[in-house]
């Protein structure tokens, strides 16, 4: 049974190196190697599961060791797998999901010549985030951090041609590399204090050391979240993140890789729990990226950007409810696995859509789609409705959980979470019901064009080597793509039921992550009318706005707000002038001064040298005799020193 | 006789010798100059060996009369070639110690 | 007496150089497979002293001993650790592969530039390096030691002065000047140091009265040989500067990027995997061993430079327009790493400064060559000439990437092993050090990320547009070398346990102990 676990990782991984090594044999083949093995590893972690379910609930943790990976005195790293409730969910979440976006990507890089590359890299993303998740101490998990990392870098930046895509995938390498820099002083930091760095022994004598260490080992924890999972400072990437393909942005920008965060401090909820001010910190993340990341997704145009906005913003739901502790932790994880569903169709709807718009990213160059891409409309539609948190979807389960257990955390801090997580319902009832009226309804702007617009260069590059500008003909994707859509249409609509029908989900996990329930100032009720109305509310502003109102096929200018927000709220602007442009002066400055300085110096003394060597050299002016009389000279001083040195 | 006086004529020779080397320009005559003052040292070694009563200076005699020959066929070949391309044996015509 | 394996491992190079330059002047491709030849019997030699030595037996193992110069004390001593087994593993793995590399690189020009490039001279060369290497890893006289280290300066400086890239941006004359200023640069620097460190060996010799490195560290633990504060410390600078100048450290580091940037690739890589490693492993065998004080004495300054070495060279990497000045630069900042886990003093950081050493070969050799073969396809250095490489050879900028990636640290590749322990390392007893050289791995994506970005993706420059991809020789040296990355960075352990107890006993010389957890959890 323990020893299926490397299977899990060894099936994608295998994929991964014979796609890669495989070279042009198998381009005719390799989209379904690819797509077999990873869903080979969901059948794994199919059987694993039926396992777990077959034992008694406190004895739910499977453990698998392969080997001594470095041992170093009282350094001893091994590669050792650990399955538990809550690596099992994510298992079936990645392999489950990833399963489906495979089939989803035979149908959508069909034309693209490099296919068999992009299937090896997305094995390679599996078996790294399998490996992030089933990892049984810190520094295993980091190697899987950043192999999902690499795998993201490889796939934003598959069209590499574009300066764009290239630009951006080295931005998510190198934000995600200052958050990895915060997993490495984390690990660093354990290994000082318990000299291990191992889930069981961390985790298990927390008690025994100060509560500072565990609160710098907190930070440096949630650095690491904040780089991989998009939150506030370290939000920056996961825009430009979308010039990958779309069932990239599906999977591991919506719905896999940027919960890696999420994961990484529920993992760590033991010291977590002993670190309030850590977990304060956690919280204030949580909140301040969940209304930036919707209030950028109400500004974007591009259809992408705004979904990016809208799972920066779910994500923040993740993270604060894993920073209130145990009341948290387990609605975290619910939240995530139902975003991963309706998150991911959505991404597949959308890429759906630009599909049969000649991969035109634009919403303002959409709608009335529904006519002609009923499946896609009924799926998008579906994940909207479960996202918004329509009563009896997914969504409505999962965030009102997180709502109410933000209001549970009590105090004024209690009020303020609380607060902040309800006008992120709102707002995101807003900007989805906006991308759902730009998209699907109202006239169909995409008919006529009077010029092709060269304002906004579309992401997909098929479209300007096609040279298309013509009047796109939306069509229904094929069912190779529409397949996938509908399976995650279902699970946005059931799973949050299914998961909270006799608190299953909380059953399952609370061995893993422990439960406390919250007890909010106001009632449960109360609470859950409040979201409603928000989600009324911030719908009906937008069908006000989008739906009532024909849509300007050009963006106007906008508030302030508006504005900024469609710069990302000038995050990048910051970065800019600060970072990028203070790094150039410095390494310039730098670069002169090692040529002029340090380099100087001992050039200066080389030329001072050969100077006094110039004046020299004029002695020896090649006359034998002139030599001989030096030679002389000298002779005779030597005969002389030494009398003298006799007589004295 | 004293031995000493050997050492006298030596030192006589020698000071001949470098005076030729250092003011004669035919490059033949210089060289017979520095062999004036190798066989000066051999008679100084000579005298010195029987003065001490041992045969270290003889023995090193034999060393320099070996180096003076090879240096004469050394020598002698760089003053021919050197005559063949210039015409002239002045050792003042050729500065070619220099880079 | 036993076979003395590592005289012959030493020397089977040196006889192979003096083959290769024998070779008669027509025939090149002789000359070529004969020096392949021995370098690929040195490397089985190579291996056979890794399974020979014993990780739990003798400190010094193999040994061979006999009298040299007698009136000096001078013998002719050879004896591994598993640190030098470790190196001596690298040297012998390498020069193959770089031989393969170089393959075309001192082909005489057949038409124009009429410009004497013996191909022999250039093979022969590189094997006599090899010998001496292997030698200065073996020898435990310091003596002998100190004639290698010097010694081996001579062919490098005929490699780097030689033999430059075939065709230069700015034509062959600016070239050549360039070259030699680089390779006198090379020599300068090294002999300044050279000179001082015997300056340091002559004191030695006056205070220890022998060579020998076993007695003189043998007499030093156990009190026999009182050594004053002052002296020790001086003797201890003098080895440390020229280790140093060899490694490089900052702020002595300035003749590397020169010599790095002029000679050919396959130089470059002699020059940096495995000439470099003499400074480094010298560190650890000669400063630590013989001046445990001084060493305790100087380590916070030695660190604080590594950490400026860290940051500088990676910063400067960024700033570089030179595709092989800024692995040149990469290099200064790994070698601060190497140099701050040696003297991190911490079991950690010595185990992790050695498989650096390994690794940075392995890595930046893999990096280098493929630069090299993208070099040599174009003739320019400039990063600015090249664009969208990927389109038209993807297979060269894939191995382009793993290189640049194992130059950055990524988990899995074996770098990041080596890295990680030796930041643990450093950490342990030093948080803010550990803390600051971790910007580091941030500035090591950059320089590696902004170099793939500029050359390799983007719209396809003309004048790349026809590049071949990888040949199949090309391919035969990069690929050994990514499968040795990767194995190296999932299963370091053959490596770590031939190293771990050479630096328990070289942390037992300087009397020092790992740091103990807060909290014993381990348990």
């Amino acid at each position: 049974m323990e020893n299926l676990i490397a299977l899990l990782i060894a099936a994608p991984l295998l994929g991964a190196a014979v796609l890669l090594v495989g070279g042009r044999r198998l381009d005719a083949v390799g989209h379904w190697i690819g797509t077999l093995l990873a869903a080979a590893s969901f059948v794994v972690g199919l059987v694993l599961f039926a396992g777990l379910l077959g034992r008694g609930t406190e004895d739910r943790t499977l453990t698998q060791h392969l080997f001594s990976w470095i041992p170093v005195a009282g350094f001893q790293a091994d590669v050792t797998f650990r399955l538990d409730q809550l690596s099992m969910t994510f298992v079936l979440l990645i392999t489950g999901v990833g399963s489906l976006i495979h089939l989803y990507s035979v149908g959508y890089m069909e034309h693209d010549e490099r296919r068999r590359r992009f299937f090896g890299y997305l094995n390679l993303f599996l078996a790294a985030m399998l490996l992030l998740v089933l990892a049984d101490n810190y520094l295993l998990l980091y190697v899987g951090w950043e192999g999902v990392g690499l795998a993201s870098y490889l796939l934003i930046g598959f069209w590499q041609h574009k300066p764009s895509a290239a630009t951006a995938a080295k931005k998510a390498f190198l934000v995600n590399r200052v958050g990895d820099m915060g997993l490495s002083i984390a690990i660093m930091l354990m290994f000082t204090t318990f000299g291990t760095f191992a889930f069981g022994p961390v985790l298990g004598h927390v008690g025994d050391t100060s509560e500072g260490r565990l609160t710098a080992i907190g930070l440096m924890l949630l650095l690491a979240a904040c780089g991989k999972s998009a939150q506030v400072p370290l939000q920056s990437w996961l825009g430009d993140a979308m010039e990958g393909p779309t069932p990239v942005s599906a999977l591991i920008h919506a719905a896999t890789m940027v919960t890696a965060g999420v994961y990484l401090i529920v993992r760590s909820g033991a010291l977590f729990n002993a670190a309030p001010d850590a977990q304060l910190a956690v919280t204030v993340v949580g909140a301040v990226t969940l209304l930036f990341g919707a209030i950028v997704g109400c500004a974007k145009d591009d259809i992408k950007k705004a979904l990016a906005g809208s799972t920066m913003s779910q994500i923040g739901y993740m993270v604060l409810a894993a920073g209130l502790g145990p009341v948290g932790y387990v609605f975290a994880i619910m939240h995530l696995v139902t975003h991963g569903f309706f998150k991911a169709g959505l991404f597949l709807g959308a890429g759906s859509v630009m599909h049969a718009m000649n991969d035109e990213v634009d919403m303002r160059k959409y709608g009335g789609l529904r006519k002609y891409m009923p499946v896609t409309f009924v799926t998008f539609g579906l994940g909207y409705l479960a996202i918004i948190g329509f009563p009896g979807l997914s969504g409505f389960f999962s965030k009102d959980k997180i709502i109410e257990a933000a209001f549970a955390k009590g105090g004024t801090e209690g009020w303020i979470l609380g607060g902040a997580a309800l006008l992120g319902a709102a707002i995101t009832a807003f900007y989805m019901t906006r991308v759902m009226l730009m998209t699907f309804f109202g006239e169909e702007r995409w008919r006529n064009r009077p010029t092709p617009s060269p304002a906004e260069p579309s992401v997909e590059p098929a479209a300007e080597e096609r040279g298309e500008h013509a009047e796109p003909h939306p069509h229904e994707s094929p069912k190779v793509m529409t397949i996938p859509m509908i399976v995650l249409a279902v699970g946005s609509v059931f799973g949050g039921a299914f998961f909270s029908l006799g608190d299953r989900f909380l059953h399952w996990l609370e061995p893993v992550t422990g439960h406390q329930e919250g007890h909010p100032p106001v009632s449960a009720w109360t609470v859950t009318a409040a979201t409603l109305v928000c989600l009324v509310l911030g719908a009906g502003l937008a069908w006000a706005q989008y739906g009532r109102r024909p849509v300007p096929a050009v963006a106007p200018r906008g508030s302030l707000l508006t504005r900024a927000a469609r710069r990302d709220l000038l995050q990048d602007d910051f970065n800019h002038v600060v970072l990028v442009r203070g790094g150039e002066h410095l390494t310039r400055t730098l670069v002169y001064l090692d040529h002029s300085l340090v380099d100087g110096v001992v050039n200066g003394t080389a030329a001072s040298v050969g100077g006094l060597s110039g004046r020299l050299r004029r002695l020896q002016n090649g006359f034998a005799r002139s030599y001989a009389v030096s030679m002389f000279g000298g002779a005779a001083v030597l005969v002389a020193a030494t009398l003298l040195m006799r007589a004295v | 006789m004293n031995p000493v006086n050997y050492l006298y004529l030596a030192a006589l020779l020698f000071t001949i010798g470098a005076t030729g080397v250092l003011v004669r320009r035919n490059a033949i005559v210089v060289f017979m100059c520095i062999e004036l003052m190798l066989n000066a040292c051999n008679l100084a070694f000579v005298a010195f060996s029987r003065m001490h009563g041992n045969l270290d200076g003889q023995i090193i005699a034999f060393f320099t009369m070996v180096v003076a020959a090879a240096e004469v066929v050394v020598g002698l070949a760089i003053i021919v070639s050197l005559f063949r391309t210039r015409h002239s044996a002045s050792v003042d015509d050729a500065s070619l110690m220099k880079l | 007496m036993s076979f003395p394996l590592l005289t012959a491992t030493a020397a089977l190079p040196a006889v192979g150089a003096i083959a290769t330059a024998a070779v008669p002047a027509a025939r090149r491709t002789a000359a070529k497979w004969l020096a392949l030849l021995f370098s690929l019997a040195t490397l089985a030699l190579a291996v056979t002293v890794a399974i020979r030595f014993d990780p739990g037996g003798a400190r010094y193992q193999l040994t061979e001993s006999h009298a040299w110069i007698k009136d000096f004390g001078v013998r002719y001593e050879l004896g591994v650790d598993g640190i030098a087994v470790a190196l001596i593993a690298l040297t012998a793995v390498l020069i193959p592969f770089i031989v393969l590399a170089g393959w075309h690189d001192a082909d005489p020009l057949e038409t124009g530039n009429r410009r004497w490039r013996p191909t022999q001279g250039f093979f022969a060369l590189i094997l006599a390096v090899e010998a001496m290497v292997i030698l200065s890893f073996e020898a435990t006289d310091v003596f002998l030691f100190y004639i290698f280290f010097e010694a081996m300066l001579i062919p490098m400086y005929f490699l780097i002065g030689g033999f430059g890239d075939r065709a230069h941006a700015h034509g062959e004359e600016t070239a050549s000047t360039q070259r030699s200023y680089a390779a006198v640069k090379f020599l300068l620097y090294n002999l300044v140091g050279g000179l001082i460190m015997l300056a340091a060996v002559i004191g030695l010799y006056v205070v220890a009265g022998n060579f020998s490195l076993q007695e003189i560290a043998q007499a030093r633990a156990d009190g026999s040989l009182h050594m004053a504060t002052g002296t020790e410390r001086w003797l201890f600078l003098g080895f440390f500067f020229a280790f140093a100048v060899k490694a490089p450290l900052w702020p002595l580091h300035t003749w590397l990027p020169n010599a790095m940037g002029e000679a050919t690739a396959p130089v470059a890589v002699l020059i940096t995997a495995v000439v470099d490693k003499v400074g480094t492993f010298a560190m650890l065998r000669f400063c630590l061993q013989l001046f445990p004080g001084a060493s305790k004495w100087a380590t916070p300054v030695i660190l604080v430079l590594a950490l400026i070495s860290i940051l500088y060279g990676a910063l400067l990497a960024v700033g570089q327009r030179d595709i092989k000045r800024l692995v040149a630069y990469a290099s200064i900042s790994h070698f601060g790493f190497i140099i701050m886990g040696i003297f991190a003093m911490t079991s950690q950081g010595q185990s992790g400064a050695t498989l650096y050493m390994v690794n940075h070969g392995i890595s930046t050799a893999a990096l280098m060559l493929v630069a090299g073969f993208l070099i040599s396809r174009r003739g320019s250095r400039l990063i600015a000439d090249y664009g969208g490489v990927q389109k038209v050879a993807p297979v060269l900028a894939g191995t382009f990437l793993i290189g640049g990636l194992a130059t950055l640290s990524l988990p899995g590749l074996a770098p990041f092993v080596s890295e990680f322990l030796v930041l643990v390392g450093t950490f342990t007893r030093h948080p803010a050090i550990g803390v600051v050289a971790t910007f580091g791995i941030v500035l090591a994506a950059l320089y590696t990320l902004v170099l793939y970005q500029r050359t390799m993706t983007g719209p396809v420059k003309p004048e790349v547009a026809a590049m071949p991809d990888l040949r199949v020789r090309e391919v035969a040296v990069v690929a050994p070398l990514i499968v040795l990355l990767v194995f190296l960075g999932v299963y370091p352990k053959p490596v770590a346990d031939i190293v771990n107890p050479a630096v328990q006993q070289t942390l037992s010389d300087v009397h020092k102990k790992d740091p103990r957890p807060e909290v014993e959890a381990a348990k």
